[in-house]
């Protein structure tokens, strides 16, 4: 059966993204904002040189980002791969910080199912709370619709109890059509979250990708009664572009969807960028990178 | 009617007011005649207000018959020097206007949302670098003339009276100026009642670019000065945008006298959404048709034409959208929906919209928190529209817009031509083809697919049938200031 795309205006999308990207937050807002934003972090690692240690040292930042300013939230999640979730759910145990673990051969996705199912399972048994998997972007871009949700369906089995979040690595599909489609696929094979980018393609969370997932969101809610979180990620590195995720969000879904259970951000140094802001909202000077750990 | 709750909020925006100490304003604005600003010859004064609080913020100067007299006879005398300047002088001091424009963009932005009530956010993004842009692209044109409306020969046709609307007062005003002065008139504009103050700053402007005196006078005022003003001897040419109403009884005024007209009036312009469209994005469109500058702009899509295949799906996005719209104060730079520009026009509003109820349409209004002062109207939409209520018929300039459905491509159509009115339209589809085939079959003077309210100097823009004839905007814009000496 051949494939039938909603569509999208590349124009029109991208003007009302912008849009929203005009909103003014001030003052308490861009407090409040910004307290938003960290506990919705899925605070990220995800380097061939991570390290027991280092995941160890970015736990203890994700549990109390800033020890000075008590009112920061934690984040709401930590990201790793796979062989480092038991390192990471040790160091978090009793938080409240969640163990993120990328599965399914990310970030391309091209091993076999079999074994994206073993690399789900690993990360389950070793304690992962919520899984980030790939889509297979060959199928979906070969038009075997059926495939990618199939992988999914199969995935979601694997996880268990664990919450899933399909990764459309959206700057790989070519289109903001076949980014609406890969999200309503996601949603009807069972996703819990859908989210944008690996980090690790050219592109990522940018408004305009951001605003269709959304509306898929808001779409599929209205059709079947299901909510599905979305997770922005890949390219949201300072505080103003995380802020306009959220006026996304507010302004597309509603304020319901403005918590850690329906919303994310996965980023790594956005973190310091939102303490630094917040800093100055408080004493009205910019801090320097100093002020706050690396990690 | 129904009023839906809005939702309660977690995230609120703190209110993000435009400052508005670095406005200059005067106490007390007099005409501008001949490069200086004077006193009336009959004294006349009326405060000018803010529809947003009804607080008055300057008073103005209105000119009585023997101002517009004196500004007829300067504006000929200072005619024939102005023509006579090199094409590229004139131009230079398009370009200098246009610079001046955009140095006191803010300053204009927030008297433009102050005096008029829309929202800051596009006064400071549409209206002032919209106004620069029309002054920098008719400055450009100043030397080139004759390539503009393909002639060997072109002169001017002399002095020019410009009577401009309220919704738009600076931009009218350049859409007005610019192609005027560059095509080497001079220019008489009176602003409207509601709305002289940016006006005023673009007198300013003139003196600060040293423009000769007597090559543009502004007279406030209100429509007796318009009708003084164009029933006065000496003129060559009249511009006016605004009623259908007012233009007739100017056509009628200068019916055997000579004088060249152009007209830019009222429309009830269709926005036809076929069931192939993108539908968040002609949601989108909708709502930036009908409800950009609290709808009260001659072309809004206020007539909203949907394929009965897509109507539940699209009424319950516009419903879903509009319940994000910010009303309130103008001047915070997140709202949408600003006040409605006069208690006349509320008025009329409310008129409409109770004709509306009464024929059986239904009415649904955002549930939103007016400020107590000023006048304000909530976003509304009206559904069970049928073309014979006077909603689908009459244009409300208002943020009001009427859905009708449709079932096939003929009878949308059909059904947008079928109007008294013809200024613009809009089509969504994603299929090319259809959207220049429709195109093509509208009468319109505007067209927009996929997109909607959207506006470029460089485009002509103007209307068929009752909403005017003239074109306004690009080289099309040239012509009604120009006289054709020699063709090619």
């Amino acid at each position: 059966m051949s494939r039938r795309l909603a569509h999208v205006d590349r124009v029109g999308i991208e003007e009302r993204a912008a849009a929203l990207g005009a909103r003014s937050i001030k003052t308490t807002a861009k407090q409040q904002g910004i307290r938003l934003a960290v506990s919705m972090l899925d605070l990220t690692t995800l380097e061939g040189a991570d390290t027991a240690g280092k995941v160890r040292q970015l736990c203890a930042k994700a549990v109390c980002p800033a020890p000075t300013m008590p009112e920061i939230p934690s984040v709401a999640a930590i990201c790793v791969y796979s062989a480092m979730v038991a390192v990471a759910r040790a160091a978090l145990a009793g938080t409240g910080v969640a163990t993120a673990s990328v599965a399914t051969g990310f970030p391309a996705g091209q091993v076999s199912l079999e074994a994206k199912l073993r690399d789900t399972e690993d990360a389950v048994a070793a304690g992962a709370e919520e899984i980030d998997m790939v889509i297979s972007r060959e199928a979906f871009l070969a038009g075997d619709d059926a495939r990618v949700m199939r992988e999914i369906e199969r995935i979601k089995e694997a996880c268990g109890d664990a919450h899933l979040k399909v990764i459309l690595e959206t700057a790989e599909l070519g289109s903001y059509e076949h980014v609406r489609h890969a999200s309503m696929l996601a949603m009807e094979a069972g996703a819990d979250f859908i989210k944008t980018s690996t980090g690790k393609a050219s592109a990522g969370a940018t408004p305009g990708v951001c605003l269709v997932m959304l509306e898929a969101i808001r779409d599929h809610a209205w059709r079947t009664g299901r909510i599905v979180g979305f997770k922005a990620a890949g390219g949201v590195s300072t505080s103003k572009a995380a802020l306009h995720r959220l006026v996304l969000v507010k302004e597309t879904l509603g304020d319901e969807w403005l918590t850690p259970e329906r919303l994310r951000i996965g980023a790594s140094s956005v973190l310091n960028d939102l303490l630094m802001q917040y800093a100055k909202t408080q004493d009205g000077r910019y801090g320097r990178g100093e002020d706050f750990s690396i990690e | 009617m129904t009023v839906e709750p809005r939702q309660s909020t977690v995230w609120n925006y703190a209110p993000a007011p435009e400052a508005t100490d670095h406005l200059r304003l005067r106490d007390r604005y007099g005409l501008f005649i001949d490069g200086a600003f004077r006193e009336p010859a009959e004294g006349r004064h009326e405060p000018t207000i803010n529809p947003a609080t009804e607080e008055p913020i300057a008073e103005i100067a209105w000119a009585g018959p023997a101002d517009v007299a004196r500004a007829l006879e300067v504006a000929r005398s200072a005619q024939p020097r102005w023509a006579a300047l090199p094409d590229r002088e004139r131009g230079k001091y398009l370009f200098r206007i246009a610079r001046l424009i955009q140095e006191r963009a803010r300053e204009l932005a927030v008297c433009e949302t102050l005096d008029g009530g829309k929202p800051l956010r596009e006064s400071r993004d549409v209206d002032v670098p919209l106004a620069a842009a029309h002054f920098f692209h008719y400055a450009g044109w100043a030397d080139k003339l004759r390539y503009g409306v393909a002639a060997r020969e072109v002169a001017p046709l002399g002095v020019v009276a410009q009577i401009v609307p309220w919704n738009f007062p600076l931009l009218m005003a350049a859409w007005k100026l610019a192609p005027a002065l560059a095509c080497g008139n001079t220019a008489i504009l009176k602003p409207a009642e509601t709305t002289p103050l940016t006006a005023l700053l673009l007198a300013e402007i003139c003196q600060e670019a040293e423009l000769p005196p007597g090559v543009v006078a502004i007279l406030p005022g209100d429509g007796q000065v318009g009708a003084t003003l164009v029933r006065s001897p000496g003129l060559d040419k009249v511009a006016f945008t605004g009623s259908t109403a007012v233009g007739r009884d100017i056509q009628g005024a200068l019916a055997g006298r000579g004088v060249e007209l152009t007209l830019e009036l009222g429309g009830k312009s269709a926005n036809i959404v076929f069931e192939d469209a993108a539908l968040d994005q002609a949601v989108e469109g909708i709502v930036n048709g009908i409800f950009f500058n609290q709808g009260h702009v001659c072309c809004a899509g206020s007539r909203l034409l949907v394929q009965e295949s897509v109507m539940d799906e699209v009424i319950a996005k516009l419903w879903a959208r509009m319940a994000r719209l910010r009303v309130g104060d103008p001047l915070d730079k997140n709202t949408d929906v600003g006040a409605i520009n006069s208690a006349e026009q509320l008025a009329r509003i409310e008129a409409l919209v109770a004709a509306g109820e009464a024929e059986g349409a239904v009415r649904r209004s955002l549930a939103c928190d007016l400020p107590e002062h000023g006048y304000w109207f909530p976003p509304t939409l009206f559904t069970d529209v049928a073309p014979a209520h006077r909603i689908a018929v009459e244009e409300i300039f208002g943020p009001v817009v009427s859905v009708l459905s449709f079932r096939t491509q003929a009878e949308a159509i059909q059904k947008a031509n079928n109007s008294r009115y013809g200024l613009a339209a809009g089509i969504w589809t994603d299929k090319g083809a259809k959207a220049f085939e429709v195109a093509s079959a509208l009468r319109a003077g505007v067209v927009w697919q996929n997109t909607y309210n959207h506006f470029d100097p460089t485009a002509a823009f103007g209307g068929y049938k009752e909403s005017g004839f003239g074109r306004e905007g690009g080289p099309a814009g040239l012509r009604p200031y120009l006289r054709v000496v020699r063709s090619p």
